[in-house]
């Protein structure tokens, strides 16, 4: 996750600092767009069948749920329009960074369990939806070329506020 | 024939007397975007308030007094009847960020 953030954080000064002529090596293309969005959306899925496969508590289980349902229909989206635009999702360092980030969050999650397990995970949800939804609105929506692309991760953007919004009151209740 | 066409007439006023409770109105809300539209609306007790979910994923109507909670699932809709004058707050429970706001006056 530090990673994730420094690197996008690194783009982000260069873009302030250089401006758009010296920051255009630097964006994200609409194949890397799709898929550091589509990965992240994936990695979320995973974290919530980990809570599913091993939290008993109603609130998490249904959070959990909530988080498959929802990145699942837009993970479907974001197929269905690189299928229409024909584009190919392209892998790189950032969805590399947040791949082995979120492996190595599962890992230690998997160590825990019962209340400290779905406080960890309640806490890791507010924190992961809070850096993607920077990322997104400080780089891959702004450097996103294709409309529709732009679109979708505009509509991503509200969904995910409401998931950390949701992640939030859920890690109050856990406390 | 005259009393037939007077127990038809009979027949209409009947039906129409038993349509009138049924007059309350319908409030549409849209649930597109993430997020309602309206947001704000004025209702009358007695009238059915319906969302419309337009987006891909499931919202629901959630009231903070608990009065009602309607699960909208994508392109479909779902509605509640108001029963209780007064200004209802409610909110999606999947995503909180999504929130609007029922003014019902008496009937």
């Amino acid at each position: 996750m530090l990673k994730f953030v420094s690197l996008l954080g690194a783009g982000v000064l260069l873009c302030g600092l250089a401006g758009p002529a010296a920051a255009q090596g630097a964006k994200p293309t609409d194949p890397q767009i799709a898929h550091i969005a589509y990965t992240a959306g994936q990695l979320d899925i995973k974290a919530a069948q980990q809570a599913l496969a091993k939290s008993k508590n109603k609130q998490v289980r249904a959070f959990a749920e909530d988080m498959v349902r929802d990145h699942t229909s837009v993970n479907d989206q974001a197929l269905a329009l690189c299928k229409k635009l024909g584009v190919t999702p392209e892998d790189n360092d950032t969805s590399k960074g947040l791949v082995k980030d979120a492996d190595a969050y599962r890992a230690k999650l998997a160590a825990l369990s019962g209340g400290a397990f779905d406080k960890a995970y309640a806490e890791h949800e507010v924190a992961y939806h809070h850096t993607v939804n920077g990322a997104l609105e400080s780089t891959l929506i702004p450097s996103a070329n294709n409309a529709e692309l732009k679109s979708l991760l505009d509509t991503g953007l509200k969904i995910f506020k409401g998931h950390e919004e949701h992640a939030r009151t859920l890690a109050a209740s856990l406390k | 024939m005259r009393l037939c066409r007077a127990s038809r007439a009979a027949v209409l006023v009947i039906t129409l007397a038993a349509a009138s409770p049924a007059a309350a109105g319908v409030v549409h809300v849209d649930m597109k975007g993430i997020g309602f539209t309206p947001a704000r609306i004025s209702a009358k007790v007695g009238d059915a308030i319906e969302w419309a979910n337009h987006d891909f994923v499931v919202h629901s109507a959630t009231a903070r007094d608990h009065s009602f909670d309607v699960n909208v699932i994508a392109n479909k809709s779902g509605r509640t009847v108001v029963k209780k004058a007064g200004k209802i707050a409610y909110y999606c429970r999947y995503h909180p960020n999504m929130t609007g706001e029922i003014d019902v006056a008496a009937k």
